[in-house]
């Protein structure tokens, strides 16, 4: 029998849902078939817990005494570059960014050990962060200078805004030069002596949503600890992706932006992170629940890893140039097990993104929706789904000639 | 004057299927004894080992070495795992060369075992949280 979102929240705030995590799904769906699965539960929570290179903090730092316009001047957190060329006080550090003096990869694989990543989980630690600015100086905003320590608590307003998180599936990177190469994918041994994936599988949140029916503009969701919300679909989403039979993307496909309060964030579940060779990023902490209104959802939130096939994917050549070249497919089944087979070899897998901390955060979301803490959201409007006809284009390839130049 | 010293070879993929080490011996005039190895021909390898014999033939020894693209790197102390920072992600397994450090199934943990360790350092610079650290 389908079920509407408000009947969930009523027994949500009645104490009587029933909750699993789409751990838990797998085994409900096998043993009672979809449709008793879909009487039997009521919502189904996901997670994830991976680097998130596309995230970031925006934040009001509050106006010192005099003013100054950090707008159009130069703003560093803990050293790290932050973009200000928004109103006077408003500030956004994204996760990639590293101090102008980073040796950056001047020595081969460099190191990459601070960056904006970091600088989020200081301030969601409670940790004191340092602001140093210059400015030009305006009539209203005569001062030029400025260095303070910050505090998340005393920030005016500091939230998560994060334009691609949660993708739908993933690559599984490789190497098949004869190097051993560094990219965000983590280390890749030469000659395919390695592969990386960087997927929760059947947790992971728009996995089990494939066709984004219940996930939209609006949902609530865990983000970083705290309540975030989904905001509109993320950067890059291409829900045109080739799918399998049962609808599941066999590569990227969509993407969330999110945004959410970093007061009520856990450093727990934002943790800088440095990827050598390659740079600075944020592990980010994401779930979802997912109302199971009928059959259908109970069904594809039932889907198990041997069910979702990711693509391996070359990052020695292929990848960098862009050549659209998938050597095969491989089931998050085998991943998990520790090998994988391709091109004849047998080639171990390492994670990246960690299921334990996914089982956790779907068991955290399953607790806080039992206990009463939190209440499922209806969308405001949908994501752009497989017939929006949305493919990700590559950069428009326009060189200025030379009249352009200079202008 | 005659020298030891404990000291981590890392070989490129080339270098693997050379007789390099019994050459350090034959021409050079080294004792050695391979503690640890994980070599294995086409591959990147690495091998930790004691080598003693006089100064100078340890310094023409370990130029040789360097000449066939071996980096030599002398043997830290001491490696722990910080569990309060580690989150799973299991990128130093791929790394280790050694079964120091294994994920668990179906757990998914990363586990370390120090006896298995052969301090080579090489999960150090590649976890992304700094839990893997470092006591010289
Ligand atoms: S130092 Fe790290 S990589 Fe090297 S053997 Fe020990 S645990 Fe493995
Ligand atoms: S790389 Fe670091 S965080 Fe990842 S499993 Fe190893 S020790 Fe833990």
């Amino acid at each position: 029998m389908a079920k509407t979102l408000e009947e969930i929240n009523e027994k949500i705030r009645k104490g009587q849902v029933v909750v699993v995590t789409a751990e838990e799904m797998v085994d409900v769906v096998a043993e009672k078939g979809p449709k008793g699965a879909a009487d039997a539960i009521d919502v189904v929570t996901t997670g994830t817990f991976g680097p998130m290179c596309s995230s970031g903090a925006m934040m009001n730092v509050g106006h010192p005494q005099p003013r100054i316009k950090l707008g159009g001047g130069q703003v560093r957190l803990n050293r790290v570059p932050a973009y200000a060329g928004l109103a006077a006080v408003d500030v956004y550090i994204g996760a990639t960014a590293i101090p102008d003096d980073d040796p950056r990869n001047a020595v081969f694989p460099g190191e990459f050990r601070y960056g904006g990543g970091h600088v989020i989980e200081d301030l969601a630690a409670g940790r004191r962060v340092l602001l140093e600015a210059t400015a030009y100086g305006t009539d209203c905003y005569p001062r030029r200078e400025i260095a303070t320590w910050i505090t998340l608590k005393e920030l005016n307003e500091a939230y998560l805004l994060n334009p691609r998180n949660g993708y739908q599936n993933y690559n599984v990177a490789v190497n098949r030069s004869d190097r051993t190469i560094y990219t965000y994918m983590g280390t890749l041994k030469a000659q395919l002596g390695s592969a990386n994936y960087c997927s929760a599988g059947q947790l992971s949140p728009l996995l089990n949503d494939p066709h984004y029916r219940t996930v939209g503009v609006g949902s609530r969701i865990f983000l970083g600890g705290g309540i975030g919300y989904v905001v509109w679909h993320g950067t890059q989403h291409s829900p045109g992706a080739k799918r399998n039979e049962r609808g599941v993307p066999m590569g990227g496909a969509g993407t969330l932006a999110v945004l959410g309060d970093l007061k009520q964030m856990d450093s727990k579940w934002l943790r800088g992170a440095s990827f050598r060779g390659y740079g600075a990023t944020l592990i980010v902490g994401l779930g979802i629940p997912i109302p199971v209104l009928d059959e259908e959802i109970a069904a594809q939130t039932g889907i198990s890893d041997s069910e979702i096939a990711a693509p391996v994917v070359d990052y020695s050549g292929p990848y960098p140039e862009r050549r659209p070249e998938v050597i095969c497919h491989v089931s998050y089944a085998q991943l998990k097990c520790g090998q994988i087979e391709a091109e004849g070899k047998t080639i171990p897998t390492t994670p990246l993104s960690s299921y334990p901390r996914a089982q956790e955060i779907a068991g955290t979301l399953k607790e806080w929706i039992i206990g009463g803490k939190f209440e499922l959201s209806a969308p405001v409007a949908g994501l752009p789904g497989a017939d929006s006809g949305m493919v990700m284009g590559p950069m428009p390839d326009s060189p200025p000639d030379q009249a352009d130049i200079g202008r | 004057m005659k020298v030891a010293h404990r000291i981590v070879l890392h070989f490129p993929p080339a270098a693997t299927d050379q007789p390099i080490i019994y050459r350090l011996s034959k021409d050079y005039d080294l004792v050695f004894n391979i503690l640890k190895a994980s070599v294995s021909p086409q591959e990147e390898g690495l091998m930790v080992l004691d080598l003693s014999g006089e100064e100078a033939d340890y310094q023409r020894g370990a130029e040789y070495l360097r000449k066939h693209g071996v980096q030599l790197q002398p043997l830290v102390q001491d490696i722990r795992k910080n569990d309060d920072r580690c989150v799973d992600c299991g990128a130093c397994v791929g790394v280790c060369p050694t079964e120091a450090l294994t994920l668990e199934r179906p757990s998914m943990r990363v586990l370390f075992d120090p006896d298995q360790c052969v301090v080579c350092g090489e999960c150090v610079p590649c976890c992304p949280v700094e839990a893997m650290e470092l006591r010289f």
